[in-house]
């Protein structure tokens, strides 16, 4: 399945332009039940673009296992997921999806120990390419804390997913309207670890910029992560009430 | 896709977390503090390219009793146009709901901070005169502020001294600037009563802050909270002032060190008019910020206080110090009359 450009436009095409229907129907939770196969398909792709990553280091982190063990656990996990739609089983009124996707997870890896089926794993199932390399060397600079439970480890790196792939999307945006110098400055003033905090100021003299220029365009970059962040829990979330529940929870923002 | 740290994580969802400001001609540039019912950011306004303060209210507050609240404390504010109190330039509602109100940006320290910065004793007193004189207004208003502590007093660049956050002050009804056809504040909704109806200010409820809550006030008894509850609060200012150390809470109001067990120096004086303010029973208190801030202007002239009956020995005692330069130039004649005295004799 193609996952080319999938991240870089955060609407479903689900009845055309999003904003001109209700916010539910942005829900790829919502699409994946579609009778249509690729509007599933591509609803599959949105709920494998925030969910793949947290899923794989959860595996590792939960179940113990190598990274091999869990490159397939994790291609089979999303390659039955979407062959069996397990995602639209899924009932908001008992548990918000990342609680509801976890489960399956749990459930899914204790089915193949059970049954002793690993060897066995990948039959039939297409194989889904993922950034798996990416996935360890981050484990590997980036342990997890042991403060954390695997539970909380994994919400934690699914917040780290949604935000990084927010973060993306702006990038693509800033570049697709030729306003590069707003990524930059979102970048070097809000993204960039560094200990010392660079003033609105210093950024002005170093992009040629009045000090206004760069608030103006600060302002403007934060208010699209924001949006572009609201989207993305949109598309994950099943209805207004889970979605205004998980922007109160991530963001404690009220969203009308 | 770049690895993003947890550090960064809260950044952005605090970033993220933003109210959108979009529809106004605010842009934010950084939170400045967050409170139970609003946070404060700091915001540049792109129309006039001045930097002011925006409080917001909280997400989690966003019921209507807490919109009116909000609405109230910037009205409040708005009508109580005094040096020593912060101008509210600008009210409105964002999209989402919430109440915002633009104020002026107070660049300056806290009363907590400028007190460790360790200025003389008359210093201080000369800025909480300054705050007494703010309070005394909103007094004379009809406004008590009911959350005074030095975390709600800021320091301007230049020694200016402003009073915030009235987001808790209660309007009297006898107030002086309210008319018989205006008793109460008007609001944009519904007619609003003196007090929120949510019943957090009712009877039996306590707002406030602990330490510097005034023991009625402390109680619940919201019908008794007048101006002596904030007079009570500036004494418990006033103590911290004094002593540098901020006031221990107090299980029954009675247990309470005298300023001058800290410290020496302090006058009987300025002891006898910080308890006479920090009075459990409030008859005994002054009854208006005014009087408070009369009796420290009299302690910094070096004039009798009314919270404190001198005997002969402190009428001596506080002349001498009054007139220290006289009597040293006094003192020196004499003793050079003495030496030229001994010397011509020999």
């Amino acid at each position: 399945m193609s996952r080319r450009n999938r991240v870089n436009d955060p609407d479903t095409d689900i009845g055309g332009p999003a904003r001109k229907f209700p916010q539910t129907n942005r829900s790829a939770i919502v699409a994946i039940r579609s009778e249509e196969p690729h509007v599933r398909q591509r609803a599959f792709g949105t709920i494998l673009d925030s969910y793949w990553k947290p899923v794989y280091k959860y595996i590792r982190l939960k179940w113990n296992v190598d990274n091999e063990d869990a490159k397939d656990l994790t291609q089979d996990f999303f390659g039955n997921a979407f062959q069996k739609n397990y995602f639209a089983d899924y009932d908001a009124a008992k548990a918000s999806f990342q609680t509801f996707l976890r489960t399956c997870v749990d459930g899914f890896i204790a089915n193949q120990r059970k049954s002793q089926q690993r060897l066995k794993r990948g039959g039939g199932l297409e194989h889904i390419s993922l950034d798996f390399q990416g996935a360890d060397n981050e484990l590997a600079i980036h342990p997890p804390s042991p403060n954390l439970t695997p539970e909380q480890f994994f919400e934690r790196e699914w917040v780290r997913n949604v935000f990084a792939l927010a973060v993306e999307i702006l990038r693509k945006k800033c570049d697709d309207t030729n306003n590069q110098i707003r990524f930059h400055l979102f970048e070097r003033y809000d993204l960039e670890e560094s200990t010392e905090k660079v003033s609105y100021a210093a950024l002005a003299n170093e992009f040629g910029l009045t000090t206004t220029t760069v608030t103006n365009q600060l302002a403007a970059a934060r208010r699209e992560f924001r949006k572009i962040v609201l989207d993305k829990l949109r598309e994950t979330t099943a209805s207004d009430e889970e979605f205004q529940k998980q922007a109160r929870d991530l963001l404690g923002v009220e969203v009308i | 896709m770049k690895w993003i740290s947890d550090t960064k994580i809260d950044h952005l969802r605090a970033l993220a977390s933003q109210p959108d400001l979009s529809a106004t001609k605010y842009t934010i540039v950084k939170e400045l503090a967050r409170g139970g019912m609003g946070t404060v950011y700091l915001a540049e306004d792109t129309e006039l390219a001045r930097q002011v303060a925006i409080k917001v209210l909280n997400p989690e507050v966003v019921d209507e009793d807490d919109r009116q609240r909000m609405l109230r404390e910037a009205q409040i504010i708005a009508r109580l146009e005094h040096p020593g109190i912060v101008p509210v330039h600008d009210v409105g509602m964002l999209d989402d709901g919430r109440i915002y109100y633009a104020m002026k940006y107070v660049r300056g320290r806290r009363l907590d901070e400028y007190v460790a910065q360790g200025d003389s004793i008359n210093d201080r007193l000369r800025k909480f005169q300054a705050v007494c004189d703010a309070v005394a207004f909103a007094h004379s208003n009809g406004v008590v502020h009911r959350d005074l502590k030095p975390q709600n007093i800021m320091i301007g660049a230049f020694g200016e001294v402003l009073v915030l956050d009235w987001g808790v002050a209660k309007i009297l009804r006898n107030a002086q600037f309210i008319s018989s056809e205006d008793q109460t504040l008007k609001l944009p909704r519904r007619s609003e009563p003196e007090e929120p109806t949510d019943g957090r200010t009712a009877n039996g409820t306590v707002i406030g802050t602990v330490n510097y809550m005034a023991p009625e006030q402390a109680r619940g008894e919201t019908q008794l909270v007048d101006e002596r509850s904030d007079v009570y609060s500036l004494g418990v200012i006033l103590y911290f002032l004094l002593t540098k150390q901020p006031p221990k809470p107090r299980a029954d109001y009675a247990d309470l060190r005298r300023p001058r067990e800290f410290d020496s120096k302090i006058t009987k004086q300025a002891e006898a008019v910080c308890l006479k303010a920090m009075s459990i029973d409030r008859s005994r208190r002054y009854e208006l910020a005014i009087d408070l801030s009369a009796d420290i202007g009299r302690l910094l002239d070096g004039e009798p206080v009314s919270a404190y009956r001198e005997g002969v020995v402190d009428k001596l005692g506080r002349w001498l110090s009054k007139n220290r330069f006289l009597v040293l130039l006094v003192l020196t004649y004499l003793l050079m009359r003495i030496i030229l005295l001994f010397t011509s004799g020999r």
